[in-house]
């Protein structure tokens, strides 16, 4: 919304005061102004009023006309001219040699052949409208040379506020709202509206009005006759175009001002067309033509202004086609009302149709300013169209009263809410400003809300702290920390435990964590050949690509890492992210924290990558719960899953998460001669799972003996049934194995693993360990595993 | 002086000079001082002289005894830093100019940012709490003061679930929550509720360099007896402070946001141009950055807290704009796209 400085200066004076930083003072205080601030007129001058004193057509062009024009300096001067609507007699915009008109300085120059000295000007030449079909046909009594900026008030300061910092004031959508602002902001005197005296006309008939449904709070209306004005006055239609606004005629221009200036939409019908104002909804669904033309299906949720049973207006949001004022009009009826905010809003998204009236309504307007903009508006239109005549008594029906509030809360309650100092006075001060009623008893107030406010925006005492800190001035705040007990705090256990998995995989492993969207992404997955399985979908997702919820990251990371096969030939990524399982019992998604990690080589064998990533879980394992994840082989359940070595991943017997290699199929989409493996743990289940004490061994004094013994191991065969053999011998003294050799052939798959031994209490002697190793050996023996020489 | 012993010292002399290594100084070691020596021989065969002459000869040969020990250890020192000095001038040159080729791992800028902020409030006593994505309406909207018309609960901003539930909109989705888990402490001895909740956020919108439908934003409340304005303002202003690491300068502007009162706008000084105005901050000098404010009283007493005795503030960082800020990210889309070649750079940060 933009406005005007000169309009708000009608309501405050704000003389000798810095209007920039007035304006950057409203923005700390009341409504963010956008950086933009417009110094209209300021690149103007040089232009004066100048009388046409004769004119001839030009010999050589059609259009151009040779003008002698007296600019108030005692001679004439030769100007040629474009424009239609030139004749003797007419005064008009006079730009002079060495006159600015934004970037152009006038000077002498030849058209068609002959010397123009000057030019005469539209208003849309002049920047005050958009209007260019003909130069400015000054009506005021002026004398030749005026200046133009001492007849039309052209500077102007204007500054736009963000709408969506108005959304709680509906006051605000104003001139006069924003002045009392700044009479608050500048210690000025708010001046009121100049009003007609209403009670003038209670001895003439009322309009037959009746409200048949509560979503209209108040309808108050007038007749007027005669009105003969058909253009709006000049200095009137600047602001209006200043302000964003076309000039339409006299009575549009007027309704519109009136909506800039106190906030109130108005609509005139022509009272023909409105005999029988009734406002009301209908049971049936049908088409309605609005006053733009278009055609609107109207349902039997919106409010409609009706004569009798024929509608004529959607309430709050646009009049209609046929009511609307024409040629012949000779009585209007004007309509100023309040309705139920919610009820606009939800026709206007029904509509699809925001007018600057819906935008007003939906805030809630101040229904105590229906009779009030009437006033304003016969005082402005008797004002500028004398001959206008009110032909009817005010009528107003008040059906829904805004509720009064009234706060009560004392110094105590504003010092801890504030942390500062601000002293009685300033608080009674400053909300008197603002137009609330106070009453101080020592150290209580008693608040009464101004109606303008009272309709949603100031109902409880806290609103009352915001009136008061807001024109105090956040600046002028004294910063302090809080004063309160200290208590241990600890971390979230998934928290703790998803950073340190992140440092582990980012430090030691050297992965890279990247982000991706919770939807499962169709089209990528589609070129991969994977399936969107059935999940949660989006009800109002736009783009169809992101309409199901994903189960797993793993198909997300295989998209990714499609993307990113050339960004090294060895990678791995990881993400720690949302998945959804379904839906619990309760009908709420089942959604879950996974960590995801995939790698990606295309330099090491699938063995060795699919070995790596078990050491990386491994690591994880031992690092964060001081144990070892124990796998378990699975059945496939997805299409990226290559159904060989798929493993559950276990902790405390309980399934976290799995393992696996990706599916050749998939693989070959993303790099035929690359490998990819990938894991998926839930981070939930692994936070739960049990985390063991640190069991610290002694180092033993006595120097510890290895034992080697190399094995040839039957095809199939795991290391986990080998460990099986040793598990239960030695009765403590063997410490570990390691495997320190391995030797593969075609038909042989054989490794060396070294026992170590120790005790505490003594050197141990070899006979001791042969002993043990000869049972381990013949465990081994009894599974098919044989020596090696 | 025996012509014996002179001789053979004009031999050691000569042999001990031409010696080049030390195998061969301790075989000539051995042949003279050894058990069976040429110089230990002579000692032995002392024996069968005369008491005189035994003093005599015996006083000559220790002399050589002790000139050939001599010559032997300055021989050993000698060739030891030989082989020393041959050792250096045998050590390569390595060139170490050539590219590293070490992976190193890489965080995601959110984390980065994330763990800045959490480790700042964590010092001043705040939790950091996990939080769902997918919420109710209630956790949402409603708990939120939030009434049933707000434009924010339009369709076109959240994202609904087919099963009825939404995808936060915010951060502030986890209030409720909260205020409920931890209120009955306050309540009951007096520990304040500090708390940071980090998480994603999801609007429905259109995707450009500067929107994402996927964000993410970290949220904290604090709520004791006292809490005021005054120090809302201070745990922004230190926190910012501590993020950027140097002084930044804070100013609020009113802001309407159905679950605060009074509700703000928080600006920062541009720190571009640190408030001189510069098309970064659209010549303003300030960048806008978070809302926040005090919270609402329904909001409290929805908690479960009483609003006439308990008062607390909120705010809501946007992570994804400040990672963007500090780390000059200029297309939000990267942040998202998997790109290893925009992403990999975030070795880590402190």
């Amino acid at each position: 919304m933009f406005l005007s400085m000169n309009w708000i200066e009608d309501f405050v004076d704000l003389s000798g005061l810095d209007k920039l930083e007035l304006i950057h003072k409203l923005s700390l205080s009341t409504a963010e102004v956008e950086n933009e601030i417009f110094f209209k007129g300021s690149d103007l001058s040089g232009v004066v009023v100048a009388e046409i004193m004769s004119v001839e057509d030009h010999p050589k062009s059609e259009k151009l006309h040779l003008l002698k024009v007296d600019a108030g300096d005692g001679k004439l001067t030769d100007v040629v001219c474009g424009a239609p609507n030139v004749r003797v007699g007419m005064k008009t915009a006079f730009a002079k040699v060495g006159a600015q008109l934004g970037e152009i300085t006038i000077a002498p120059r030849p058209l068609a052949g002959f010397e123009s000295f000057g030019m005469c000007c539209s208003e849309a030449e002049l920047g005050i409208s958009d209007d260019h079909s003909g130069i400015m046909d000054i009506t005021e009594d002026v004398k030749n040379g005026t200046d133009i900026k001492d007849v039309y008030a052209i500077d102007d300061i204007i500054f736009e506020i963000d709408n969506k910092s108005l959304t709680n004031r509906p006051d605000l959508w104003s001139h006069y709202g924003f002045a009392r602002e700044f009479a608050a902001l500048a210690d000025r005197k708010l001046k009121p509206l100049e009003c007609e005296d209403l009670s003038a006309y209670d001895n003439l008939k009322k309009v037959d009005m009746k409200i048949e449904d509560p979503l209209c709070q108040r309808y108050s209306c007038m007749q007027v006759e005669n009105i003969t004005r058909s253009i709006s006055p000049v200095n009137m239609r600047i602001r209006l175009f200043y302000c964003g606004m076309r000039g339409i005629n006299f009575l549009a221009d007027l309704t519109n001002y009136l909506m800039l200036e106190v906030g109130q939409p108005m609509h005139a019908f022509d009272s023909r067309k409105v005999e029988k104002i009734r406002i009301k909804r209908f049971d049936t669904p049908f088409t309605f033509t609005t006053l733009d033309g278009v055609e609107r299906n109207i349902d039997e949720n919106t409010l409609m202004i009706c004569n009798d049973n024929t509608p004529v207006a959607i309430a709050g949001i646009m009049g209609g086609l046929d009511s609307e004022i024409v040629e012949d009009t000779t009585t209007l009826t004007l309509e100023s009302a309040t309705f139920d905010a919610v009820s606009i809003r939800k026709s206007t998204v029904r509509l699809a149709h925001r007018t600057d009236a819906s935008m007003r309504y939906e805030k809630c307007l101040d229904p105590e300013m229906t009779t009030l903009a009437i006033a304003r508006f016969i005082n402005l239109l008797k004002k500028y169209n004398p001959e206008a005549q009110v032909v009817s008594a005010l009528t107003d029906e008040y059906a829904k009263r805004y509720e009064t509030v009234k706060l009560d809360f004392d110094k105590n309650f504003v010092d801890r809410y504030t942390g500062i100092e601000i002293s009685n006075d300033t608080i009674v001060k400053t909300l008197t400003d603002l137009g609330f009623e106070v009453t101080l008893d020592g150290d209580n107030f008693s608040v009464t809300v101004p109606s303008w406010r009272a309709t949603k925006d100031v109902t409880i005492k806290a609103d009352i702290i915001e009136e008061i800190t807001r024109i105090y001035g956040y600046d002028n705040f004294d910063i302090n920390t809080a004063k309160a007990p200290l208590y241990p705090v600890r971390a979230e256990a998934i928290k703790t435990a998803e950073d340190r998995i992140k440092d582990l995989l980012v430090k030691k492993f050297g992965l890279h964590e990247l982000h991706s969207y919770v939807w499962a992404y169709n089209d990528e997955m589609k070129d991969l050949g994977l399936d969107v399985e059935e999940n949660v979908k989006l009800l109002n997702a736009t783009n169809p690509n992101i309409e199901t919820i994903r189960k797993s990251i793993i198909p997300t990371q295989l998209c990714q890492v499609k993307t990113n096969t050339s960004f090294s030939p060895d990678f791995g990524i990881f993400e720690v992210g949302r998945v959804v399982e379904g839906l619990k019992d309760n009908g709420l998604c089942n959604e879950r924290k996974k960590l995801a990690i995939t790698l990606f080589s295309k330099t090491k064998d699938i063995k060795t990558l699919y070995t790596e990533l078990r050491d990386i879980l491994a690591v994880m394992a031992l690092n964060i719960k001081h144990t070892e994840f124990t796998f378990k082989s699975k059945e496939t359940a997805h299409s990226y899953e290559h159904p060989v070595n798929l493993n559950a991943i276990c902790i405390d017997g309980k399934e976290i998460g799995s393992m696996g290699i990706l599916h050749p199929v998939v693989l070959k989409k993303i790099d035929k001669k690359a490998n990819v493996v990938f894991a998926e743990i839930d981070m939930e289940l692994f936070t739960e799972a049990n985390t063991e004490a640190i069991v610290y061994d002694e180092p033993s004094k006595f120097p510890a003996m290895t034992y080697d013994i190399s094995l040839e191991i039957p095809a199939g065969m795991f290391f986990e049934k080998l460990s099986e053999c040793w598990k239960n011998e030695g009765g403590g003294l063997l410490k570990g194995t390691r495997i320190v050799d391995t030797y593969d052939t075609e038909t042989v798959h054989s490794i060396t693993i070294r026992f170590e031994f120790s005790s505490t209490e003594r050197t141990l002697s070899s006979q001791e360990i042969q002993e043990i190793m000869d049972k381990v050996i013949a465990n081994l023996s009894a599974i098919g595993v044989t020596l090696r020489g | 002086m025996n012509e014996q012993i002179i001789s053979l010292q004009t031999e050691v002399s000569e042999k001990l000079s031409a010696v080049t290594d030390l195998t061969e100084l301790d075989s000539l070691r051995v042949a003279y001082l050894g058990k069976k020596g040429s110089i230990t021989a002579l000692l032995k065969g002392m024996k069968d002289l005369s008491a005189e002459e035994r003093k005599t000869f015996g006083a000559e040969v220790n002399q050589l005894k002790e000139f050939t020990t001599q010559k032997i250890e300055e021989k050993v020192k000698e060739l030891g830093e030989k082989e020393i000095a041959a050792e250096i001038a045998a050590m390569p040159l390595i060139d170490i100019t050539t590219p590293s080729s070490c992976e190193c791992g890489s965080y995601h800028p959110i984390t980065l940012v994330q763990r800045q902020c959490e480790t700042i409030f964590k010092t001043m006593g705040f939790a950091v709490i996990d939080y769902p994505e997918i919420v109710t309406d209630y956790e949402c909207f409603e708990a939120l003061n939030i009434p049933k018309h707000h434009p924010a609960r339009d369709m076109q901003d959240t994202y609904y679930l087919d099963n009825g539930q939404l995808l936060k909109s915010h951060t502030s989705a986890a209030q409720n929550a909260i205020l409920k888990k931890y209120g009955k402490e306050l309540m009951e001895t007096g520990k304040p509720i500090k708390a940071i909740f980090p998480g994603r956020c999801f609007r429905n919108e259109a995707t450009d360099a500067c929107h994402e439908n996927t964000f993410f934003q970290m949220e904290g409340v604090m709520v004791d007896k006292d809490i005021s304005i005054s120090n809302l303002i201070y745990f922004m202003k230190t926190m910012l402070s501590e993020v950027f690491r140097k002084d930044i300068k804070v100013r609020l502007r009113p802001g309407f946001f159905p679950f605060v009162e009074p509700g703000f706008e928080l600006d920062i000084s541009c720190l571009i141009c640190g408030g001189e105005g510069c098309p970064s901050c659209k010549q303003s000098g300030w960048l806008e950055l978070c809302p926040c404010g005090m919270i609402h009283p329904n909001v409290l007493r929805e908690g479960g807290i009483d609003p006439e005795e308990y008062t607390g503030f909120a705010f809501g960082l946007g992570l994804t704009r400040l990672a963007m800020m500090k780390y000059g990210v200029k297309d939000i889309r990267n942040l998202n796209s998997g790109s290893l070649k925009a992403l990999s750079q975030f070795t880590d940060d402190e």
